[in-house]
């Protein structure tokens, strides 16, 4: 596995991929590849293909067509799972849970980044005051940072990062794109997606754009 | 068997700092079962209709059948074994619904530990938290109606045996159906004719213990089928977890 042409290939790469809904094509061919310390912005109005495509690489829908690789390798199970963190429209955690008690699990299923804990990356996000509340007390935008915490506590090195920006407020959306850059400094990749309203960070990430 | 599934392969070098190892499968299953429980035990009063539902539907027989102590003996075996299942039934729906709702289910999915194996545990914590109280009220249920005391044991070893069995149908179901509205009834028309043949042997064991006669070899049939659905369902639920994902 850690061939010198394994460590070369790009964490993330597509060719050809492309995705049809009942004979009707969402999206694609598209051909891509996503390097350590890369991000790419997929944007597109709604209904493009955005959240469809981020699922497709996720593993969450069978690709119609093409190919997807993970370090140059095929896209498997054993390829993606453990360094994907997703954070799409749903929090992915348990209302009746606290944010502690939800990150604690996510940690053990994993793991997590050393020195990293569930404390350090509530605080990270700006809510360490309601690590102990359930998060159904939290607003929208609350639970959205919560999401971030996961980016934060757990390892994993590609994001694919589904409207990161909504319910978020102006210093939100300032945490995003520090987290992303952040993300990518240290050897990470992101993929985000963004329907155009919001100013991404880094005016040079690459874009994939998207069209109805 | 833990073991096994670990992470052989180290990961390559450049991810290393990034991609720790992976912790356990025991440390990943700990994990599960901690919050299901934690969950449970927040939602306590749910957990405790059932078990209310038994010795209400349990306190009515005697009222309806009539006070004659040898008719009660003959037919409490098999009517506390339906109303087990019966009360474990509605619980099986909701299995994997919130999970799928908030997306806990997209982090399972991409989680470095074997779906099948977490399905498993989810069946493990579901069966110890709604199942596991009704039988631990059996003595009484027992009592109210009359069980001869010889039958008891075998009555609890039948459950033991029949309800995981019924629990681990039931996670393939739910899985299949998590994504539909109002399952219910759809979960319950499924899973009574798979319940049909469980109900029998745990049936046939209580029967010959009640006459007398040797009872192991339906328990051992019960058995059997118990090791073949702990194999083969989490699989089959995994993969049906994937579906309910995917749509």
């Amino acid at each position: 596995m850690a061939t010198p042409s394994a460590l070369s290939a790009p964490l993330l790469s597509a060719h050809r991929l492309a995705f049809s809904r009942n004979d009707e094509p969402v999206f694609g061919p598209l051909d891509f590849s996503l390097g350590a310390g890369e991000t790419l912005l997929v944007e597109g109005d709604n209904g493009s293909g955005k959240t469809t495509l981020l699922r497709v690489l996720a593993g969450m829908l069978p690709p119609g067509d093409g190919e997807i690789r993970f370090d140059g390798q095929a896209a498997s199970r054993d390829t993606r799972n453990g360094r994907v963190l997703w954070l799409g429209h749903r929090t992915g955690m348990n209302e009746s849970l606290s944010a502690r008690e939800n990150l604690g699990f996510l940690a053990g299923l994993y793991g997590t980044h050393t020195g990293m804990t569930a404390a350090i990356a509530m605080e990270r996000v700006g809510i360490a005051g309601w690590i102990d509340e359930p998060l159904r007390t939290l607003s929208a935008g609350q639970k959205k940072r919560v999401g971030l915490a996961r980016l934060l506590l757990l390892p994993g090195d590609i994001w694919l990062l589904d409207e990161p920006y909504a319910n978020l407020d102006r210093h939100g959306i300032d945490l995003v794109n520090a987290l992303v850059a952040e993300h990518c400094a240290g050897g990470g990749a992101a993929l985000v997606t963004s329907h155009g309203a919001v100013r991404f960070a880094d005016p040079n990430a690459r874009h994939i754009h998207l069209a109805t | 068997m833990v073991t096994a599934i670990q992470p052989i392969a180290d990961p390559p070098l450049a991810a290393a700092t990034m991609r720790p190892r992976s912790p356990g499968t025991l440390r990943a299953c700990t994990a599960l079962l901690r919050r299901d429980f934690v969950l449970a035990w927040r939602r306590r009063g749910e957990l405790f209709l059932p078990l209310l539902y038994a010795v209400i539907v349990t306190a009515l027989f005697p009222f309806a059948l009539g006070p004659d102590p040898e008719l009660l003996a003959r037919i409490s075996g098999g009517v506390l074994l339906v109303i087990v299942v019966l009360a474990m039934l509605p619980a099986l729906e909701a299995m994997f619904r919130a999970d799928l709702e908030d997306g806990t289910l997209e982090q399972w999915l991409l989680a470095p530990q074997p779906l099948a194996l977490l399905a498993l545990t989810r069946v493990i914590a579901h069966w110890l938290t709604t199942v596991l109280p009704l039988i631990v009220v059996m003595p009484l249920l027992g009592a109210l109606l009359d069980l001869p005391v010889k039958v008891l044991p075998v009555l609890i070893a039948a459950l033991l045996l029949a309800t995981p069995l019924l629990v681990l149908l039931g996670s393939v179901l739910s899985a299949l159906t998590a994504g539909a509205r109002r399952s219910g009834i759809l979960l319950a028309l499924m899973l009574l004719p798979l319940a049909v043949p469980v109900v029998i042997f745990a049936a046939g064991a209580i029967a010959a213990a009640q006459s007398g006669m040797p009872y192991l070899a339906p328990l051992t049939w019960l058995a059997a089928a118990l090791v073949l659905a702990i194999v083969l369902a989490p699989l089959a639920c995994a993969a049906a977890l994937r579906i309910a994902v995917e749509s």
